[in-house]
């Protein structure tokens, strides 16, 4: 027997049959938050873009859904795996890349530094609610003039007696407007420490960055700190120096691995499902050779990018993923679903601008994801300096 | 209070439906399997009982093996246990031979009310519930479009063509629901981790003491004799107007010929 059949047609939305791949609690939760995101996302998000704002009650339903911090041990978080973690990532991202931010903002940037370097006080105080969505994070590291290199904040925690007083101004940073509380890095006597910051502290201040054509399903917003004093408990006592921040953005890049297929499946899904029902010269696009080479491209990078996402999420749980393999995962699958979103923007025409499709959408949010997180160049340096032991960054 | 929900595995109502040509039966294992949605009414229904009372809720489900993915996305609702019953001499049952099944588990274990989905998606005969409630001698309240549980006593109204029935009864009694009776939730991902470690209590036919002869294609009360596909949609009719408003009596003529109108 030649193991090769030829009566199996495989389904072109999953043609390597990834679904084969998934354990059954995998297979229940991927259904659970497909079927959320196709109730409660798709039919709204084309308006939410377009006026730019998130709805503040996703917060609770993704809370109820348990996928707030899912991947963290107790505080009410479910202790899923991470793959689970990648694919409950991947089906929001297939919605809109504003809600997987949310939640990866959330669960990766601002639960995981609590969980991992806070105290017991601070765990207690805030996980339980931000997994129940009662209560929202965000983030602090990136600077106006301090992006890929973080190292250079200018953001600084001054001791003064017992308590802490910050200052700086922190850019870009999602969800800041509607936080409760925010974790701030600054540059201390004692290098990079983190803060849990209460937005309503005195001297701390959020507005939204410049207008923006991407995410903007997703609240983004510059912090400001004028003397904003701390009490002296306020800082994450588990950590000190660069590697704090960077462990909780490798948290999130892993998300946004898988994330950024989730995108590419529903740009190609799109076209795919255009290509056969819009007529041409008497025939459906999808008859015609150039449009099924670019379906086929599609098929293939989405494919690819999913099997990439699925052995890093099975690397990761064995305890056996290297922070350059994520590099690997977030700089080749964000550039395939920008490929692909632009190549299914091609197949849909002049319809493939508007919001009444989801591809412009995906298109527009999927650079912000190729540039956060690590740049598309930083990982590309990262790698190179993984082949080479040469260290281009600087 | 103890609660039983009944399930069932059902093709995805999103694919296409194979029936064998040998045995007339639906072949379940053509394509995805999924949990019938209307049972997902009679669960939240169960949860809210559940909610309100600390009720423990069962689910039961006659299948194969394979079914047991059905049983694990019931009980990921936050659910306590499950009861399947298997047997190979159980496939080809009808409707009948299916509740004759149902019953015989019920009857094994105790419960306050049975809450089925007033229908399942791949049959459609909604006479289960009722031939369980028959096979019972238990009050048998269908159709329920709100449903209250008060002591000892239940309260269902009964949908219909012209509206509602209120309908009483006292506990134990077998409940059908409609889908207009509550809006579901989705399953949390606790529940979904939970669900695999739920107790599950597989039983046959003769551990429910049932005669085998009893169930299954042999014994059907109903017979299929033949079967097609739904025949393509025929084109419709166009009707064109000239530029002088001819349409509309051409319209009217034809609905009245149609007795649309």
């Amino acid at each position: 027997m030649s193991g090769v059949r030829t009566d199996l047609a495989p389904t072109p939305t999953d043609f390597l049959d990834v679904r084969s791949m998934l354990d059954e609690q995998e297979r229940l939760l991927v259904d659970t938050v497909r079927d959320w995101v196709g109730d409660r996302v798709l039919p709204d998000i084309g308006d939410w873009y377009d006026q730019g704002i998130i709805p503040a009650e996703l917060a609770g339903e993704l809370g109820d859904l348990g996928l707030l911090g899912m991947h963290l041990e107790g505080y009410g978080c479910a202790g899923s795996s991470s793959t689970e973690y990648g694919l409950a990532c991947l089906e929001l991202e297939a919605g809109d890349s504003g809600v997987r931010s949310f939640v990866s903002v959330q669960g990766s940037l601002a639960m995981y530094p609590i969980w991992a370097f806070g105290s017991e006080e601070q765990k207690q105080q805030w996980l339980p609610e931000m997994a129940a969505g009662r209560a929202i994070g965000c983030f602090g590291l990136t600077e106006p003039d301090s992006g890929s290199d973080p190292s250079s904040m200018r953001t600084t925690a001054k001791r003064d007696g017992d308590d802490w007083v910050l200052n700086g101004t922190k850019m870009w940073i999602t969800n800041g407007g509607v936080a409760d509380v925010a974790v701030v890095w600054a540059r201390t006597d004692e290098g990079v420490r983190g803060f849990v910051v209460p937005t309503d502290t005195d001297g701390f201040s959020a507005r939204p960055v410049p207008p923006k054509m991407s995410l903007r399903a997703s609240v983004t917003s510059e912090l400001v700190f004028t003397d904003l004093r701390l009490p002296g408990d306020a800082v994450l006592p588990g950590v000190q120096g660069m590697r704090g921040p960077l462990s909780c953005l490798n948290e999130a890049r892993f998300g946004i691995l898988f994330g950024a297929v989730g995108a590419a499946r529903a740009c190609y899904e799109s076209a795919l499902d255009y290509a056969g029902t819009r007529e041409q010269f008497d025939r459906p696009i999808a008859s015609f050779q150039l449009t099924q080479r670019k379906l086929v491209e599609m098929m293939v990078a989405v494919n690819k990018g999913m099997l990439v996402a699925l052995h890093l999420g099975r690397r990761k749980d064995a305890g056996e993923l290297a922070a350059t393999q994520v590099s690997f995962g977030k700089m080749d699958n964000v550039a395939m679903a920008l490929e692909v979103a632009r190549t299914a923007r091609s197949v849909l025409g002049a319809n493939g601008i508007t919001l009444e499709y989801p591809v412009i959408r995906h298109m527009n949010n999927l650079e912000s994801v190729f540039t956060y997180e690590g740049t598309n160049e930083i990982h590309t340096l990262i790698l190179g300096q993984a082949l080479t032991g040469i260290n281009a960054f600087t | 209070m103890k609660v039983i929900v009944p399930v069932k595995r059902v093709p995805d109502t999103a694919g296409d439906k194979v029936i064998d040509a040998d045995t007339k039966t639906m072949d379940r294992d053509a394509g995805e399997t999924v949990l019938c949605p209307v049972n997902e009414f009679a669960i939240e229904e169960a949860v809210k009982l559940k909610e309100a009372t600390g009720a423990e809720v069962t689910v039961l489900l006659i299948g194969p093996d394979g079914a047991q993915s059905t049983i694990r996305k019931a009980l990921s609702y936050g659910l306590d246990g499950a009861i399947q019953v298997t047997d190979d001499a159980i496939s080809g049952s009808d409707a009948l031979g299916t509740a004759r099944v149902i019953a015989a588990a019920l009857a094994d274990v105790e419960f306050d009310v049975v809450i089925f989905g007033n229908q399942s998606t791949d049959a459609r005969t909604s006479l289960v519930p009722a031939a369980v409630a028959e096979l019972l001698d238990l009050p048998s309240l269908t159709y329920a479009r709100f449903m209250e549980i008060d002591g000892d006593a239940i309260t269902v109204h009964r949908e219909h063509e012209e509206g509602w029935d209120v309908v009483e009864s006292t506990l134990p009694a077998v409940v059908s629901v409609v889908e207009a009776i509550n809006e579901p939730r989705y399953p949390n991902f606790k529940g979904i981790m939970a669900a695999k470690s739920k107790p599950l209590d597989v039983k046959s036919l003769a551990d429910l003491g049932v005669d085998a002869a009893a169930v299954g294609a042999g014994d059907a009360a109903a017979t299929m004799y033949a079967f097609e596909p739904r025949p393509p949609k025929a084109a419709g009719t166009i009707v064109t107007d000239d530029g002088s408003g001819s349409a509309a009596d051409d319209l009217a003529d034809w609905m009245e010929e149609q007795k649309f109108i």
